[in-house]
């Protein structure tokens, strides 16, 4: 089959449409990601051993299992339980809670990686937990995290195509539809994957800048 | 719901899809990071180029627009016709070996340098020093993170149920449609997903054990 570019040209706006929409779904899905994340890594960091507990199972069970398959719960057995969510809601939800379970690991190492003496020299000076909190450990736990995130949030990108599957109208659902309705593949799904090496490859760059910026300090 | 019993057999038949695949891709991810990672650092310029380009593509690009590509895009140029089984097990192996690659290429990087120059003292050949001195110290780094890319590939193996091979994803889906009933069949397979990863990283765990086993004071 030959590859035909005016066929190809006249497919762009709509694969373009669709590109938005996952721009949209990894934004949105990236904020949750990331205070959900946070919250996790907090109650597991509970002096509650119940509360601790629970959390970690709950973490790693999702990390356990597809992201597919939580996008179908969410998607078909919520509004079962009188829980209905538009698509791209539910895809934002699903993809948050997925990779909240991975930032949760980040942000832990990131507190983690703080020197103890940090927690005992603010305890000296008399700070409250609020000031500790924001004036010593989140200006030298959050730099050093920084790569890590920005690597999960292009993992995050690269998993949007899944939310297809539960009928959101992003870029391979797009040419999807595009495919179907002209039984031509190639273009469509070429293009696809063109336009996500695109924006991985800058995103590469820009990852490397990072990890040499923010990276561990003082190596 | 009275049939329930006859629909678990069909979960668990897509189960065994699951496992299978799950197995086969990995066998070929294994393959695959080593040929690659081997690739990125040999003495040829024509391997490392190849080697990368091959990684780099396979890491922007999604799993899902990989599989889809291969599907669907890959039989009309005429080449070659995947079984949906075929298709699914390239992809995924593809994809996963691409990242294992760079796992096989940090922890070979990562053996320290006089090792290397011990080899050439003792005039070990190219193939001696890799297999004998260079290998067994490398493999114990990569096998955690080789053990996470086998779960992220058990995970990402629910993607087939979209190309219409009879995973456990895709019973689930049948068992929906044909019920009605959505939250059974998706906590089935919640579960059992769960259960699978389990087993997987206790697998690993144990394997690392047997391997590192000894070589506590060297690292």
């Amino acid at each position: 089959m030959e590859w035909d570019w005016d066929f190809a040209w006249s497919i762009l706006p709509q694969l373009l449409a669709g590109f938005r929409v996952t721009l949209i779904a990894t934004a949105l899905g990236a904020v949750v990601a990331a205070v959900l994340g946070l919250v996790f890594a907090i109650l597991r960091r509970s002096r509650n051993r119940a509360v601790a507990r629970t959390t970690g199972f709950v973490v790693e069970f999702i990390r356990g299992t597809p992201l597919l398959v939580q996008l179908y719960f969410i998607f078909y057995v919520l509004p079962d339980l009188g829980i209905r969510l538009p698509a791209l809601t539910a895809g934002v939800i699903g993809m948050g809670l997925h990779y909240a379970t991975y930032t949760a690991e980040v942000y832990r190492g990131g507190i983690e990686a703080v020197a103890k003496g940090q927690w005992e020299a603010a305890k000296a000076s008399n700070l409250t937990a609020r000031q500790t909190w924001i004036h010593v450990i989140l200006p030298q736990a959050v730099p050093p995290m920084i790569p890590a995130m920005a690597n999960y949030l292009l993992a995050m990108f690269k998993e949007t195509p899944l939310l297809s599957a539960i009928t959101v109208l992003e870029l391979m659902n797009q040419a999807r539809s595009v495919a179907n309705s002209s039984y031509r593949y190639v273009e469509p799904m070429t293009m696809v994957g063109v336009m996500f090496l695109i924006v991985s490859v800058i995103s590469v760059i820009g990852l490397r800048w990072l990890e040499r910026h923010y990276g561990r300090v003082g190596k | 719901m009275g049939d329930w019993s006859g629909y678990l057999t069909l979960i668990l038949q897509g189960a065994w899809v699951t496992i299978k695949l799950t197995l086969m891709g990995s066998a070929l991810a294994l393959v695959v990071a080593f040929v690659a990672g081997l690739g990125r650092i040999s003495r040829l310029a024509a391997l490392r180029w190849l080697s990368t380009a091959y990684i780099e593509f396979f890491r922007g690009t999604s799993i899902f627009v990989q599989l889809f590509w291969i599907y669907f895009v890959l039989p009309m140029t005429g080449l070659w016709a995947p079984t949906p089984m075929q298709a699914g097990v390239l992809a995924l192996g593809l994809n996963v070996g691409a990242y294992g690659a760079e796992v096989v290429r940090g922890a070979i990087l990562a053996v320290p340098r006089d090792q290397y120059e011990a080899c050439i003292a003792v005039n070990l050949t190219r193939f001696q020093r890799m297999r004998h001195v260079i290998l067994p110290q490398a493999l114990p780094l990569m096998l955690p993170t080789f053990g996470n890319n086998a779960i992220e590939l058990l995970k990402a193996t629910s993607v087939v149920s979209l190309i219409s091979l009879a995973d456990m994803t895709f019973q689930a889906q049948v068992v929906r449609s044909q019920t009605g009933s959505t939250l059974l069949p998706f906590v089935t397979i919640l579960v059992l997903y769960f259960a699978m990863s389990s087993v997987l990283s206790l697998a690993i765990r144990s394997y690392e054990r047997r391997v590192t086993r000894g070589l506590d004071g060297v690292r």
